[in-house]
């Protein structure tokens, strides 16, 4: 095939956006989506390095700190949620051998999120609004620094990122409960439910041994969705709350009446608001990641994993560890009552060292288990995934301590090695691991273009992905602060390495869509988002004669 | 009391030597996976021991700290401790309003800032001369927030916000804000 075959047509011509089911498209939408997200946050994230290097001409402080209210909230819910869904909506019904509760809602799921990450970010682009995700009370609603126009499209976008996500919480959780039409069970919906979710669980861990139940639901990703799921559904409430209690202030606004911000208490605020956004950091992302890699060790080498019951476990002490350590943000909030600190701050949240270590040690005796292994992309990228969290995990566990986080909060170290590292190698690589893997399950066998571009696109990612967070930390060791702009070079050294390490990542992502691009070729990409012309509930098209 | 500069570099020190191990350990481990060799299972009781491992390390690890470095005690016991100087601070508009033009205190003095919001949420970090953390904390609207601390060098500081307060509040810097002489 010539090139130009190969770019319109993907390799060999083997892709056909026609043979999808409908599922499929579905999935593979989300996950597309979630990928041009990506890019969009590497972008922004990019500038960021350079403008920290040396201030951009015609870029003022409040465009900077536009981009860098929006640069998070599209990585976490334009890219990871858009690619965790996808996956999550195709992966339970597959693992629970029936169709997906509604696809109908699944699209409106993709649609709200998709339309909801454009508008905040399009809010942010053009009215500058950026209050941080943090949107420490009263700043989202000051007024005298932002419009309260930009300030409540910014709100609205947020606000239908929730909704898209109330629906995917919900199309989970029905999908595990409900019977489909000519199947038979004994077990409840809400049987189901609680099996999944672990509440059954740990009602019955008080009775005699021979009195305690089966699982209902014998897949340990699946129940590690359900659990994830239930820290979105609360963090969806937490967040969809808060927007409102601001919108309210931007409406009285607009209207000509200014309300007293003083009316709300900045540091209850501070607690209820961190309380559920950290169920994204401390709650979904590690029960998600935690049972993506239960899942992958399994599929990879054909063995059961190592210590299934510990690891369920694991992942239900996880779900309840990530409702009680919020309070660690607010180690450096001198009102915060001091218990409240030791325990939630410091010793809740060592837990997590606990839990991943766990789902860390488990993950790789599994694959020792089965050695020697073929080193395959979703092999690489799972090792990837599993060492960011490896090295992320203890970061986070430092500077959750009252001694350290007194010398060390708000400063680059967090974001570095803790934030960054956790996110773009732990998170991302096993993303990635996942893309890879389904590719040809949700392809219909269609073929990677370049082998070499997979390598390079590991390498690149992994070695930038460390190094920046390893640059970003040793700045924040000399003292530079998250959040501000250095306008003298004072941190040209670090900061020069990082951007480096960036732009690895950035190439890095430019050779994996390049690869992606020219696999399913121009003609595939916009197939995925076109109707599906199969009409059936299965997952995959049905097997030829 | 020690110097929060020794207590950082012994934590950076830390984990530079366990980010390595655990760098080459994954290494060695994506290499041994590929190659034929015992495949066994590891023994439930050295599973065990890496269960009581983790956990001893996580609870630990807090315990120690609280012990060994010496601001924690006191900003947890800080309400029952007479400082040497109360320092009244002010911030309103991204603008530090200090009590005097410079803050004068003397080496290992138990010193209090006291810092109040009118508005928003600000942070307060004293910083070295060559640009490192000595040691901050958040300033919350409408609540106390009190930093106790002791200096142990001489030296001028400066003070700085450490947190995000809108686009107007990201050069809240008022150099040589403190002295400490011997």
């Amino acid at each position: 095939m010539s090139y130009k075959d190969t770019l319109i047509n993907g390799v060999e011509g083997i892709f056909k956006p026609d043979g999808l089911t409908p599922m499929q498209k579905l999935a593979l939408r989300f996950v597309v989506m979630g990928i041009l997200f990506y890019g969009l946050t590497t972008i922004e994230g990019m500038i960021m390095r350079v403008f920290q290097v040396q201030p951009i001409a015609g870029m003022d402080a409040g465009h900077y700190f536009a981009i860098l209210t929006a640069h998070p909230l599209v990585g976490i819910f334009g890219s990871s949620y858009l690619i965790v869904f996808g996956a999550f909506l195709f992966l339970v019904p597959f693992l629970m051998e029936k169709p997906l509760y509604s696809i109908k809602l699944g699209n409106w799921s993709f649609l709200l999120i998709t339309i909801g990450t454009i508008t905040f970010w399009g809010s942010t682009f053009i009215s500058h609004y950026s209050p941080l995700y943090t949107l420490y009370w009263p700043l989202p609603a000051d007024f005298t620094q932002f419009g309260a126009i930009g300030g409540a499209v910014f709100i609205l976008g947020i606000a239908l990122v929730m909704v898209g996500t109330l629906c995917f919480v919900f199309n989970i959780f029905k999908t595990i409960a409900y019977i489909p039409e000519g199947q038979t069970r004994e077990a409840s919906g809400r049987a189901m439910l609680a099996s999944a979710t672990g509440f059954s669980w740990a009602e019955s861990v008080f009775r005699k041994k021979s009195k305690r139940r089966e699982h209902l639901v014998p897949s340990l990703p699946v129940a590690a969705i359900a659990r994830g799921t239930v820290d979105t559904f609360l963090n969806a409430g937490i967040l969809t709350f808060t927007g409102v209690l601001i919108l309210v202030y931007m409406v009285a606004e607009i209207f000509g009446m200014s309300l007293k911000d003083t009316a709300v208490d900045a540091l209850l605020y501070k607690n209820w608001y961190w309380w559920g956004l950290d169920l994204i950091a401390d709650g979904l992302v590690l029960i998600f990641v935690a049972g993506t890699w239960y899942l992958l060790a399994t599929l990879i080498t054909g063995k059961k994993l190592y210590m299934m019951r510990v690891a369920r476990l694991a992942l239900w002490v996880e779900l309840v560890v990530s409702w009680t350590v919020w309070s660690h943000h607010l180690m450096s909030d001198q009102a915060q009552p001091g218990w409240l600190k030791v325990i939630s701050g410091e010793m809740v949240t060592a837990f997590e060292l606990i839990t991943q270590g766990l789902a860390f040690f488990i993950v790789l005796i599994t694959l020792w288990s089965a050695r020697p292994l073929k080193m395959t992309s979703p092999l690489k990228f799972l090792l990837g995934g599993l060492l960011g969290f490896a090295l992320a995990v203890p970061a986070g566990i430092i500077q959750a301590d009252l001694g350290i986080n007194r010398i060390l909060h708000n400063t680059q170290w967090i974001i570095g090695p803790h934030v960054h590292v956790a996110i773009l190698v732990g998170l991302v690589m096993t993303l990635y691991s996942a893309i890879y893997y389904l590719f040809p399950l949700l392809t219909n066998g269609a073929k990677f273009y370049s082998e070499k571009l997979v390598t390079f696109h590991f390498w690149a990612h992994i070695i930038g992905g460390v190094g920046m967070g390893a640059f970003m930390g040793m700045a924040g060791m000399k003292g530079m602060l998250r959040r501000t702009i250095y306008y003298e070079g004072e941190y040209n050294l670090y900061m020069i390495l990082a951007a480096i390490c960036g732009t690895l990542m950035l190439l890095a992502f430019v050779a994996f869509l390049y690869n992606i691009i020219m696999s399913v070729g121009v003609k595939g990409v916009i197939g995925i988002f076109t109707p599906a012309k199969l009409d059936t509930k299965d997952l995959l098209p049905a097997a030829k004669e | 009391m020690i110097d929060s500069a020794v207590v950082l570099n012994g934590q950076t020190m830390a984990y530079t030597i366990y980010a390595v191990v655990i760098l080459l350990l994954m290494l060695a481990f994506g290499y041994m996976i590929t190659k034929e060799g015992k495949a066994g299972v590891l023994k439930t009781s050295l599973f065990s021991t890496l269960v009581v491992v983790l956990t001893v390390l996580g609870v630990s690890l807090h315990l120690a700290t609280n012990m060994t470095i010496p601001w924690v005690s006191m900003d947890l016991n800080r309400h029952n401790i007479t400082p040497t100087v109360v320092f009244d601070i002010s911030v309103e508009n991204h603008e530090f309003t200090l009590p005097e033009e410079q803050m004068v205190i003397a080496v290992g003095d138990t010193v209090v800032f006291d810092v109040f919001s009118h508005d928003l949420t600000y942070g307060f970090g004293i910083f070295r001369q060559d640009g490192s953390m000595v040691t901050q904390m958040q300033v919350v609207p409408g609540h106390r927030n009190d930093l106790m601390w002791q200096f142990l060098n001489a030296g001028i500081y400066t003070i700085r916000s450490t947190e995000y307060s809108g686009p107007k509040g990201h050069q809240m810097i008022m150099k040589d804000a403190l002295e400490v002489v011997e």
